[in-house]
């Protein structure tokens, strides 16, 4: 199957930063993406770039469309939950879900009516007299009804409680990923999504710093737990991250084998956040 | 999909999107009008009330013992016409002050009918859709330039018929004949002329409409200080240094001609007012006030006709900028 997206020398540009720079990528269908990176590092506008919100130099292809030109053709096919509170305030629960029905070619209304029966809103509610949680419930629902084939989630969980973004993974997962699907998600809580990533980018400064399947990153980077003894024989072997654990030092390999490793202490499999943090050591400095 | 399938969609697309405008403005397409009729009918009432409780206080009885129907019945011709035309204003009379709200109301509509859902971010749901940017925008004219004002006139029309009734019922406690009375006023006139002015109306607000929408659609902050501080401070420049001398034209023109049609246009009747020399309301009382065959004069104007390319021009800049402004 083909690339859901290839996007090859995109750049964007503002007035005082560089959002993108010289951006070049390809997503295959049936993954779950996550975009990792700092505040301003340039995943929304990566995402907005996508979506045919925003302008930019370089090429992208999304499902065959140029999102430059055909963004209402491509939304057919995509589906975009932006941070929290994006719903209209003054809509209730009952317009939405019939403005969605009618102007959305792949929208499942019965879908739709049973995602929402397993909440607590009602036909009549206003989305101003919802609360965080239950908008996000709501746009997942007219979202999770909709055949598409790609979805792009940017911050999809900012400011819900655990339950709501516990459920929210849970949900997506279990009734509407699929192999024809793909979807990509930025967010700042890594812990959250890293069990259910395929893929991880970083990206920082504009650019694409690890674009890697996690099947990838367990074999490319390798943590191991060295007691104090042994401390400059692993700093010799250039980590890309050290600190310290209970007078133990715990460091970050990219590359190095297994092998050389083992004997120095323990080695595990570092999390999604401690590499995160390794790789944008510096970022605000 | 096939041509005839998408096109059919983009009709269904826009049918919902004006809709969904209906959903989120029924406070100013709906009660707007209905609470400025009712209100004009409650004191239309306590104004007779007043006079009737006046009246019998000072023993004055108007028009007992049918006198009131000897006046009637002794009117020729034109005065019985003269009667049903004053029963004809009546009813055009209620229509008076909710025109007034409607320009508010369509004036207010279009300065955040492009800009209110990008500054609650809400526009990236919206464009979360497969609705295209022209349908959207496309959507907000209709909505302005047709939807609310048929709404303004239905309302319009039952104010003006409640209020010919409650004129015909008080009379004939006078003993006035209310039939008689009724059947000189000429009700289905007056309703064809109000739905009649709506194209009208639609046209000469297009530049308004446009430059409105183009404001909301452009404007990062405070659509309506730039909306109006423009046309108004490019006047004033105008005016200052007497540019239009240069194309042997008054000051006045740019105002009349440019300030006002970019503000004030979507008062229906401005273009009545001034949108044509030709149109001269003449004193004779015989003669239907807003008879299309007066009003329609307007459509020989180049006047509304350069309005509607101008607006026309606008538009396609507010769906450009729709398009494109990038800042949610």
């Amino acid at each position: 199957m083909s690339a859901v997206i290839t996007a090859s020398g995109l750049g964007k540009r503002y007035k005082t930063s560089v959002a993108l720079d010289n951006v070049s990528f390809q997503i295959e269908p049936g993954r779950i993406v996550g975009l990792i990176g700092p505040n301003g590092a340039g995943k929304t506008t990566a995402l907005k770039a996508i979506l045919g919100l925003t302008d930019f130099t370089g090429q992208l292809n999304v499902l065959g469309y140029d999102p430059r030109k055909q963004r209402d053709k491509l939304m057919g096919d995509v589906c975009f939950i932006a941070d929290v509170a994006v719903l209209p305030r003054w809509i209730t629960v009952s317009q939405a879900v019939d403005f969605v029905a009618n102007v959305h070619p792949r929208f499942d209304r019965k879908k739709c009516e049973a995602f929402l029966s397993r909440t607590k809103l009602q036909p009549n509610q206003r989305v101003r007299q919802m609360s965080k949680g239950m908008i996000v419930q709501l746009h997942l629902a007219l979202v999770m009804a909709i055949d598409a084939r790609l979805l792009i989630l940017d911050e999809p969980t900012l400011g819900l409680d655990i339950l709501y973004r516990k459920q929210f993974y849970q949900n997506l997962l279990e009734d509407y990923f699929d192999e024809n699907k793909t979807i990509i998600v930025t967010t700042h809580q890594v812990e959250e999504v890293e069990h259910i990533l395929t893929d991880l980018m970083f990206i920082r400064d504009g650019r694409i710093v690890l674009d890697a399947d996690m099947d990838t990153v367990g074999e490319r980077f390798i943590e191991v737990m060295v007691n104090a003894d042994r401390a400059d024989e692993a700093r010799a072997l250039k980590p890309i991250d050290e600190r310290q654990v209970f007078g133990k030092s715990i460091f970050l390999f990219d590359g190095a084998s297994r092998a050389t490793l083992e004997p120095l202490g323990e080695i595990r499999r570092p999390s999604v956040s401690d590499l995160f943090v390794a790789t944008m050591k510096g970022t605000y400095a | 999909m096939n041509n005839q399938s998408l096109k059919n969609q983009t009709l269904k697309n826009v049918y919902w999107l004006v809709k969904r405008e209906y959903w989120e403005h029924r406070g100013g397409f709906f009660w707007a009008p209905v609470i400025t009729g009712g209100i004009f009918l409650l004191l239309n009432i306590m104004g007779i009330i007043t006079a009737e409780v006046l009246g019998a206080r000072n023993g004055i009885n108007f028009g007992a013992s049918g006198g009131l129907q000897h006046v009637i019945s002794d009117m020729d011709a034109g005065d019985l016409s003269q009667v049903g035309f004053a029963l004809d204003i009546a009813m055009y009379s209620a229509m008076g002050l909710l025109v007034v709200v409607l320009g508010f109301v369509v004036f207010f509509y279009c300065l955040g009918a492009l800009y209110d859902d990008r500054r609650d971010r809400s526009i990236l749901f919206w464009k979360s859709l497969p609705v295209s940017d022209t349908s959207t925008v496309l959507s907000k004219v209709i909505s302005a330039t047709v939807l609310a004002p048929v709404i303004a006139v239905v309302v319009g029309i039952l104010v003006g018929m409640l209020q010919l009734l409650i004129l015909a019922v008080t009379l004939s406690f006078h003993g006035v004949n209310v039939w008689q009375l009724l059947l000189l006023a000429h009700p289905f006139r007056v309703m064809f002329n109000l739905i009649g002015y709506i194209p009208l109306y639609a046209l000469w607000a297009a530049p308004a409409v446009g430059w409105l929408l183009i404001c909301s659609a452009w404007a990062r902050s405070k659509p309506f200080l730039w909306a109006v501080a423009l046309p108004v401070g490019t006047g004033l420049l105008v005016t200052w240094f007497g540019i239009m001398g240069l194309f042997n034209l008054p000051t006045v023109w740019f105002w009349k001609n440019v300030v006002q049609r970019a503000l004030l246009s979507v008062f229906p009747g401005t273009g009545s007012m001034f949108g044509d020399s030709m149109i001269h309301i003449s004193g004779n009382s015989g003669t239907d006030v807003l008879d299309l065959a007066q009003t329609w004069h307007l459509a020989a104007s180049p006047n509304l006709w350069i309005g509607v390319v101008a607006g026309v021009a606008l538009l396609a800049g507010a769906i450009w900028f729709r398009r494109w402004r990038d800042d949610a």
